[in-house]
């Protein structure tokens, strides 16, 4: 049964240093505050999983929480590159980073696999591409009904996945809805899940295409209002594109990115 | 009126979408040219996110695939998974529109890395996205970018997404079972894939365009169509609809 913690409990109880993380939400309800929490808990030596890894990966990695990546696009939406990411791969800046890439249709069925506990996924993808080059959970397999070869990829069981939802029960049942995103998948693949929440009600009133995570799926849930910004919660909050945008700027240098990190994510601490 | 290049790019790619039901939309000049189509050529095409929503209808041009507006007006929202493996691997989806880094003369496509020489690391791009799957699944593929021998490259660093392969046939020997892409969409004209070759060829340029600009910013020795045509200048309803829609301004 879910427990309801506070942040910085959940997180402590959790998150371990090397352990494999990953934080879904497809643009919409990514878990930020829950990631500025690891940044202040110096949890390090991770391996970060995420299809898009978005700006909420882009200070994880500027300040070397991560050692390997596994994703499939690696952009700041709608504005450019995530320049943090960029400068790990390429110049090994804070350290260096790992990668294994994707396609989003092998990322989400590595979910899937992971979510049914089978040992890997088929799909119709990557035919002609460099990516399996490049990966060690790309490969084929052959239909044994039709001879048709298919892509293979390799389960992802995290050990901990971290999502953000709009609410759970007191009980810890927790209840999302808009862009679900692969969230489902992604908790019922992980050993451990910690959900953060805008608010804990007395009853989940059913929402239109809302998912429910039963409270004996998750192990922690933890109060955040306002935890997915500059994301954003349907119903909740609006998604903060001038954010996004001038995180362009604040990221594009290390030492601004450092200051506004120490301003913004590490002072809550003191 | 005048107009811009990008504006020329952007119209043109929205009329190429005259006649498809249903379009899976990368984000960026692609979702600019598919909310355009909707405005104006193709008022019922169903839009398409990998956020996933089907027939997102946004009254300004979304930021990010996950804005919140594609969601709630949408006839339907699925999960990720869902969108990959039920609707596009399935075949479902007319059209799949994309934007690109590199693309060669066989419409291939790299977004993944940029080799910066001996001695320099790779440079970085954001990756495959969906694009492999889409370019694969979809029944054809258009793609939109700026015209320059740095995006039309003879030799691509990196095959992110299958086009048209190493040419005639390669699609079939790969088991793609959409037709590929038909067209590529620039500022300067359009290049379609030559019906015995697969080689992208210069089909149309824009007014105000030569042949010869085309030919000079293409990075492989470009051929040129024999009936090469002019394409039709942006009328004031398709200016006035993307000028719109840049503003972020709401529906008229």
């Amino acid at each position: 049964m879910a427990e309801i913690r506070s942040l910085r409990d959940a997180v402590a109880g959790l998150v371990h240093s090397g352990d494999t993380v990953a934080m879904e939400g497809f643009t919409h309800l990514i878990p930020f505050a829950a990631a500025h929490e690891m940044i202040r808990q110096r949890v390090t030596d991770l391996t970060l999983v995420r299809m898009t890894p978005d700006v909420i990966y882009d200070q994880l990695i500027g300040m070397g929480a991560a050692r390997k990546l596994v994703f499939s696009w690696g952009g700041n939406p709608g504005v450019g590159s995530l320049h943090r990411f960029r400068d790990a791969v390429e110049n090994g800046w804070p350290r260096p980073l790992e990668l294994d890439e994707h396609s989003h249709a092998g990322m989400a069925n590595r979910y899937v696999a992971g979510a049914s506990r089978l040992p890997f996924a088929v799909l119709r993808g990557y035919r002609g591409s460099d990516l399996p080059s490049r990966s060690e959970t790309i490969s084929t397999v052959v239909c044994p009904f039709t001879g048709e070869e298919l892509a293979a990829v390799a389960a992802i069981n995290p050990d901990v996945t971290v999502i953000h939802a709009q609410r759970a029960d007191r009980d810890g049942n927790v209840q999302l809805w808009g862009l679900v995103g692969v969230q489902k998948e992604a908790a019922l693949a992980a050993s451990r899940v910690l959900v953060t929440v805008e608010e804990i009600v007395d009853d989940l009133t059913p929402a239109p295409g809302a998912v429910v995570l039963p409270s004996w799926t998750v192990d922690a849930v933890a109060v955040a209002p306002n935890g997915a910004h500059p994301s954003y919660a349907a119903g909740y909050t609006v998604r903060d594109n001038g954010f996004y945008q001038s995180w362009d700027a604040v990221s594009r240098d290390r030492d601004t990115f450092l200051r506004w990190m120490d301003e913004h994510v590490l002072e809550e601490a003191r | 009126m005048t107009w811009t290049s990008d504006e020329l790019m952007t119209v043109n790619a929205a009329r190429a979408l005259a006649g498809a039901r249903t379009c899976f939309v990368g984000i960026g000049l692609p979702s600019a040219a598919a909310n355009l189509a909707r405005r104006t050529i193709e008022p019922r095409l169903v839009l398409i996110y990998e956020s996933g929503t089907l027939g997102s209808k946004p009254s300004r041009l979304p930021l990010s695939i996950g804005d919140g507006e594609l969601a709630d007006t949408a006839d339907a929202v699925v999960s990720v998974p869902e969108i990959f493996n039920y609707w596009l691997q399935a075949g479902r989806i007319d059209v799949g529109f994309l934007g690109a880094a590199q693309v060669d003369r066989f419409a291939n496509v790299n977004t993944t890395v940029i080799d910066r020489g001996p001695g320099r690391p790779e440079g970085r791009l954001p990756g495959a996205g969906g694009a492999p799957e889409i370019a694969a699944s979809c029944g054809k593929v258009l793609l939109v970018l700026r015209h320059s021998t740095r995006n039309l490259v003879g030799k691509l660093d990196f095959v992110t997404t299958v086009g048209h392969g190493d040419g005639p046939g390669s699609r079939a020997r790969l088991g793609l079972p959409g037709a590929g892409p038909v067209a590529v969409i620039t500022d300067l004209g359009i290049l379609r894939p030559d019906p015995e070759t697969a080689e992208l060829t210069l089909t149309d340029v824009h007014p105000g365009t030569t042949p010869d600009q085309a030919v000079a910013a293409t990075g492989w020795p470009l051929a040129v169509a024999a009936d090469l045509r002019v394409t039709e200048p942006p009328t004031e309803a398709e200016l006035t609809a993307l000028r719109r829609l840049a503003q972020g301004a709401p529906d008229a």
